[in-house]
């Protein structure tokens, strides 16, 4: 007993270590984010700061900035980009999982070949490119995000799962397969579909990819592409020079405005984080069972 | 493939003469495809099902399968204007240019070593932590270290980017402020290539172990409980249970994800990379990718057919790989390959 004594001491407290570590570069951008803007200049970025200030953040709505007009291109797309994916991948599994479709499996393997094989990114765009995809809203949506098989295979297992009778009767009944997927299918899937709905989300609300690729007008920035040009308008030629130049005479809050407006953009995953996660954990049990 | 498909038409063929040869039997319709009918009467059968599936299908036909006759303009010297049909045939020159310069040996290796890098560590990592959280009595103790473990996944690369900028940032970074406290001279980081591999792995860990945790605790918690009972009674104790049950058991998950993922080698996280170093040339040394090549290769040079060749070449190795760790996990782990 008493070796097991040491055992669990010395268990917690290296999870206890690495859950600080997991944690606290989030904490930092939190108090780098309340900092004054002054102490940051005198002493560096700091984890117990000389002077709190919420300056940053009172400048970031005060001006009107441009990270609002991002929000709303990053909530349009998240929530429009969402629905329509998982509208698309459920109604797609319900025909993988119909046992009247004969070729199901053979669509089964139309979906997974490209998986593995692709062009990579050259054809993608140049495909993007002749779609129109460029420099519009939809090029947010559509390329990429809208639909991936992985979430189609986890939502046809689920519905698998189900017994064939539940079609059966329904057909007997009379209804379509239209209406058996909206009306029957679709309610008793939103366990799964709630699932692929945090992939394709969380999917959307971080990518800044398609942006990168085919988005050039700054009015249709989504969040992160405009926190990427933030930081490399702002700060990187500042450091690659080495800047010897203290500007003490600065006092807008350029240091802790950057991090504040990061942490603005991240506000809506912490506020949902207990849902998220725990849906996040069942996505990866589903999956990891047979993907 | 091609070989089951030919032995499946002869077997056909031999079903229809086998049914000709009785007198009196009437052929039967459906016997392509081992009796299940052509598509089309499958789509005249079920329209609707067919009407559903249609979206995804045209998605995937767009998006994948469109995507694999433009690799032919690695062989090009494609054009915008003519396009993929008129543009001039240059044969190999494109991955001569690739091979010949500089930069075809450094972004390969560092693809390679960065990934064999964020493997080995993740993997040793995880491992460790779903051990040692299993082993914890606790449960408001794990329920709340797994979700801070799992919360940096949800975070993206570029604030990850802003964070490795307050700890690295030569004037205000946390690390250069705690190295002159102990009086040693301040280090530039943007501008020195080699800590870059350490803090990208750093970076690494700390976004994606919280993920493999979770499946290699789910992985553990699928071990028999009678197996720890029976080692109980025959004495061993905790650390005796975790080297002769928990490890051993959970080798298989292990190795099934290690050599998938190993199937992903050549392709480098253009996410990760672009949003922590982007187009700091200095720090390309260790840190370019064949991923972030292409990408310069396509959007800053504007050279499709360049950035094309290069991502010929590392789909190429890279199917190669996927195909051969595929076929060693079917071999050793008949339910965890991928196809």
């Amino acid at each position: 007993m008493k070796k097991t004594g040491v055992f669990d001491i010395v268990n917690y407290i290296l999870i206890t270590l690495f859950s600080l570590f997991c944690a606290l570069p989030l904490v930092l951008l939190v108090i780098v984010s309340l900092t004054d803007e002054k102490s940051i200049i005198k002493n560096g970025y700091q984890l117990i700061p000389e002077k709190f200030s919420l300056e940053a953040y009172k400048m970031i709505f005060a001006s009107g900035s441009d990270v609002f007009n991002s929000y709303l291109v990053t909530i349009f797309i998240t929530v429009v980009g969402t629905l329509a994916a998982v509208i698309i991948t459920a109604m797609a599994a319900y025909t993988l999982s119909n046992k009247n479709v004969k070729h199901r499996n053979t669509l089964a393997l139309f979906f997974f070949i490209t998986m593995i094989f692709s062009g990579g990114i050259v054809p993608w765009y140049m495909i993007c490119v002749k779609l129109g995809l460029r420099n519009n809203i939809l090029a947010l949506i559509i390329p990429s995000l809208l639909f991936n098989p992985f979430n189609l295979f986890l939502v046809r297992n689920y519905m698998n799962s189900m017994p064939d009778s539940l079609r059966e009767s329904a057909v007997i009944d009379g209804a379509g397969d239209i209406r058996i997927a909206f009306q029957i299918y679709l309610p008793l899937c939103i366990p799964v579909l709630a699932v692929i709905a945090l992939f394709y989300g969380l999917a959307y609300w971080n990518n800044w990819w398609n942006a990168i690729m085919l988005v050039d007008t700054r009015n249709l920035y989504p969040l992160q592409y405009y926190l990427l040009k933030l930081k490399s308008d702002m700060n990187m030629l500042a450091d690659l020079q080495g800047s010897s130049t203290v500007l003490a005479s600065i006092t807008m809050p350029s240091e802790s405005l950057k991090m504040a407006t990061a942490l603005i953009t991240i506000g809506p995953i912490i506020l949902l984080y207990p849902y998220l996660q725990r849906y996040f954990v069942k996505g990866l049990m589903i999956g990891s069972i047979k993907g | 493939m091609k070989q089951a498909k030919s032995a499946m038409k002869t077997d056909t063929k031999m079903k229809q003469a086998k049914s000709e040869m009785k007198p009196g039997t009437k052929k039967p319709v459906y016997l392509k495809n081992g009796g299940k009918g052509s598509f089309l009467m499958d789509i005249v059968r079920n329209p609707s099902s067919y009407l559903l599936i249609l979206p995804a299908v045209l998605y995937t036909l767009i998006f994948g399968y469109l995507t694999l006759p433009y690799m032919v303009i690695a062989f090009q010297k494609f054009n915008f204007r003519t396009g993929i049909f008129n543009s001039a045939w240059v044969g190999f020159k494109n991955f001569e240019f690739f091979f010949k310069s500089a930069s075809a040996a450094t972004v390969t290796w560092n693809t390679i070593r960065l990934n064999f890098l964020f493997i080995f560590f993740i993997t040793v990592f995880s491992v460790s932590f779903a051990i040692l959280l299993n082993e914890i009595k606790g449960k408001w103790f794990v329920k709340i270290t797994q979700s801070t473990f799992l919360f940096p996944h949800f975070i993206s690369w570029v604030i990850v980017s802003y964070i490795v900028y307050t700890l690295f940032s030569y004037n205000y970074g946390i690390v250069n402020k705690t190295l002159s406290f102990f009086s040693i001279e301040p280090v530039s980081w943007y501008m020195t290539p080699k800590p870059w591999i350490g803090i990208l792995v750093g970076m690494r860990i700390w976004q994606g172990t919280g993920m493999s945790v979770v499946i290699y605790l789910a992985a553990i918690t699928g071990i028999d409980g009678s197996l720890y009972e029976a080692a109980k009674i025959d004495g061993a104790n905790r650390w005796l249970q975790i080297k002769l049950i928990t490890i051993p058991l959970l080798m298989p998950t292990v190795a099934i994800l290690t050599l998938l993922s190993i199937g992903k080698i050549m392709y480098g996280d253009f996410g990760m990379l672009w949003a922590i170093i982007g187009d700091n040339g200095i720090l390309y040394p260790t840190t370019d990718v064949i991923d972030t090549y292409v990408f310069r290769a396509l959007r800053l040079s504007g050279d499709p057919s360049q950035a094309m060749a290069v991502g010929l070449f590392q789909a190429a190795i890279g199917f190669v790989l996927v195909y051969t760790t595929n076929r060693i996990v079917k071999k050793s782990f008949s339910e965890g390959a991928l196809f």
